[in-house]
């Protein structure tokens, strides 16, 4: 912190995956804050051409997680912000040993440079509420104390939960630093895209029979915004952020104006395998895992900390509907002007028949 | 009636008449109203319409002081009725929705000024059947609309007030003549941990004692009843079971509702009660570790013991195959008089006669910190159980004949 200084407001950021959409788009929110003096975005790989623009005002470094040290080093940096995580599989990208690569070894490094940066005070790291397993004994609602009762079989779950466990090694190792967790709920809104997004957006959404799993979603400014507050504000420990209230997965499809067809659980992870690799969708373990069990997690620990509440898991779905209307099979007022057709017609055969008798 | 023949076709020919969509729930509605005494006229009909069908209704003289509008306490037919208008509305919306989405453009404004915006009881006001057939389309687009919401533990009230609740009704009230007492004990708002003793097979007691309290009870509270993992591991039984407002006996889940203020209901004895022979009727079993005590006293909860009698009779259990259950993974595999034997004839239960009592409550709001106290928590334990246990020997007393009236 530089003397005088008392907004708790960091000089120099490390933004990490500024490549992808999240970490763009906090890098640029960073960079607009007037408090922050400057903000280094890092990703190997070259940003995607739609976010150029964003990332105008962002120092760009283009740069493997493994050579961080010399950088946070050199750089006096004092916060760091570990955005790069891959959600799902991506074959171009070395498939799922890419995205172990990444997400495992990428924090592992990230974690160890962090270590040994001297000036470095604060730390925000981007988990999931994957991070609470799936469990058919699991409680109804997640706290930020509960622990995992199984461990997850999709690999992003997994992958979450050995975050998880090197962040509290480097809490451990440097007490001085204040780490944020932040246990994200899937990401929704008009303009994320993410594979829980293009799944809403087909016009036939495939459920697990007999299961109608309760889900949460945040909306992506909401999530930036609490990102923003980790970096700009002192909120050190762990915290679910998700939107309020529930959506059922049925209701959700229902509200989108999509169709559902259930299919049957056993064998459902190998027809996803086989539809993922003839290139439907990149549905996994992880997603048949969250359309079975659901998640639900507690969020009055971030509503209390951070004085902000994020948009109800209904409103940022909603926001989602308004611009994906496309594939709309069914829509509201079809189903009110069936309904006045039906009724309608009942009361004229109602009345043909008094009259008739 | 002169020529019922001839009413009755002239009831089949109309629906030739007039488009498709409505035709069979119309019909449905004229049949309906044919079998109660007939050509009533329509204006005459709608205050005698009520009392009419509620007559023969074992629990319809008990609250006639119930001032709800919707009369919750609706006599079992109608909902019978109105679901099977509603079933056949289902069927008929599919056909609905295509002549919806093929009909031309200008046709569809006109439809809807022909009808005045949806007060079906303006028009016809009291008429019962529109009533209910413009309430159940509702309650359809409701549905399919997903306008309807769902609590964190996944409850759903519109699904449960409109479909669960009515159906659990019928059984409860005119298949086991259900006679409710204590409700009194329950408190009127704010917690309150409901413990039963648990029977019968198949867990019916659970649904009957929610039904029944939620429908007796003044201020009709919904009874959230904490559920065994195995219920929520079964694909269908788990969403039901959430929808109607279970959720996983855990303490967090019994901590949380408990929290909020919910009316909570747990069964200790778990499958140990469900699955005991007929010939352990009315003993209860273990209580497993007080859990739910140390729930209650965590949360300052009074507790509520409730003995219900009448569940361990619907499906008597001779004897358990327990290699098939190995097999099978279930706790018991249970052999009564009727299954396996009738095959699904033999789910159906026996009609015995159902008493509930509430027992006064057990009040923990002064033992908020002896929750991690095994002493207390056992001797809380016990105290329930033996209150149940004493309820159910009077209870018993008083019903010389299971299947009695």
């Amino acid at each position: 912190m530089t003397p005088g200084d008392t907004s708790g407001a960091p000089g120099v950021v490390v933004v990490t995956g500024v490549g992808r959409w999240l970490g763009a788009h906090v890098a640029a929110r960073l960079a607009a804050d007037e408090r922050i003096e400057r903000v280094i975005g890092v990703d190997p790989a070259p940003p995607n051409p739609e976010l150029t623009d964003l990332l105008s005002d962002v120092e760009r470094i283009r740069l493997d997680l493994d050579s961080l040290g010399g950088l946070l080093h050199d750089l006096d940096v004092d916060t760091v912000v570990h955005l790069a995580l891959v959600t799902a599989p991506d074959p171009q990208q070395g498939g799922r040993a890419g995205m172990k690569e990444q997400n495992v070894i990428g924090t592992m490094q990230l974690l160890a440079a962090a270590q040994r940066a001297p000036r470095l005070r604060k730390l925000v790291v981007r988990s999931s509420t994957a991070a609470y397993g799936v469990s058919f004994r699991d409680p109804a609602v997640f706290t930020e104390e509960t622990e995992p009762r199984e461990v997850p079989r999709g690999g992003f779950g997994r992958d979450i939960l050995d975050i998880e466990g090197y962040v509290r090694g480097f809490r451990r190792r440097r007490p001085d630093v204040t780490a944020t967790v932040l246990r994200f709920a899937p990401f929704i809104g008009y303009a994320a895209d993410t594979t829980l997004t293009r799944y809403f957006s087909q016009p036939v959404v495939p459920t697990v029979f007999g299961r109608d799993p309760r889900l949460q979603f945040v909306h992506f400014d909401d999530a930036l915004e609490v990102l923003h507050r980790s970096v700009a504000e002192e909120h050190p420990g762990t915290y679910n952020v998700a939107g309020p209230g529930v959506l059922s997965l049925s209701q959700a499809i229902r509200r989108a104006g999509r169709v559902a067809v259930p299919v049957l659980e056993p064998g459902l992870a190998g027809v996803a395998a086989i539809a993922r690799s003839l290139g439907f969708g990149r549905y996994g373990l992880d997603q048949v895992d969250l359309f079975v069990h659901g998640r639900v997690v507690d969020t009055s620990r971030l509503e209390r900390e951070y004085g902000f509440t994020p948009r109800s898991t209904a409103a940022a779905f909603d926001d989602f509907i308004r611009a994906h209307h496309g594939g709309v099979v069914v829509t509201r007022d079809q189903l009110a002007t069936a309904e006045q057709l039906v009724l309608e017609s009942i009361r004229q055969v109602r009345s043909t028949v008094r009259e008739r008798s | 009636m002169s020529s019922p023949d001839e009413r009755r076709d002239a009831r089949y020919d109309v629906p030739l008449g007039v488009p498709d969509p409505g035709a069979e729930p119309a019909r449905r509605n004229g049949h309906r109203r044919l079998t109660a005494p007939s050509a009533r006229p329509a204006a005459a009909a709608d205050p005698a319409d009520e009392p009419d069908t509620s007559a023969d209704e074992p629990g319809a003289a008990a609250e006639p002081g119930v001032p709800g509008p919707a009369t919750p306490h609706q006599p079992a037919r109608k909902s019978v009725a109105k679901k099977a208008v509603a079933k056949k509305a289902v069927a008929k919306k599919a056909v609905a929705k295509k002549a919806v989405a093929e009909q031309p453009a200008g046709s569809t404004p006109a439809g809807e000024t022909q009808n005045p915006a949806g007060p079906a009881v303006a028009d016809r006001p009291g008429d019962h059947w529109d009533r209910k057939v413009a309430q159940g389309l509702a309650f359809l687009r409701r549905r399919l609309a997903g306008d309807y919401e769902v609590d964190e533990f996944g409850f759903d009230p519109d699904l449960t007030d409109a479909v669960v609740h009515p159906l659990v009704r019928l059984l409860y009230r005119d298949w086991f003549r259900t006679e409710v007492s204590g409700i009194e004990h329950l408190p009127a708002e704010g917690a309150g941990l409901v413990v039963g003793n648990h029977s019968g097979t198949v867990a019916l007691d659970a649904l009957i004692l929610s039904t029944a309290l939620h429908d007796r009870h003044p201020a009709r509270r919904y009874l959230r009843l904490l559920g065994a993992d195995l219920v929520f591991r079964m694909p269908v039984v788990s969403e039901i079971a959430r929808k109607t407002g279970g959720t996983v006996a855990c303490s967090p889940d019994a901590e949380r509702l408990l929290g909020n203020g919910e009316l909570v209901g747990v069964f200790p004895e778990g499958f140990k009660g469900v699955g005991k022979l007929y010939a352990d009727r009315y003993k209860l079993q273990r209580f497993g570790r007080g859990g739910f005590v140390s729930a209650a006293l965590r949360t300052g909860t009074p507790i509520v013991p409730v003995a219900i009698v009448g569940g361990e009779e619907i499906y008597p259990m001779l004897a358990d195959i327990k290699p098939l259950a190995r097999l099978l993974k279930l706790p018991y595999f249970p052999v009564t008089p009727t299954f396996p034997w009738l095959g699904p004839l033999g789910m159906v239960p026996l009609p015995s006669k159902w008493l509930i009592e509430f027992c006064p409550p057990i009040p923990t709001a002064h033992l908020r910190d002896a929750a991690d106290d095994p002493l207390v928590v056992f001797n809380l334990a016990d105290q329930v159980r033996e209150t149940i246990q004493q309820t159910l020997h009077k209870l018993l007393e008083r019903r010389p004949d299971p299947f009695g009236p």
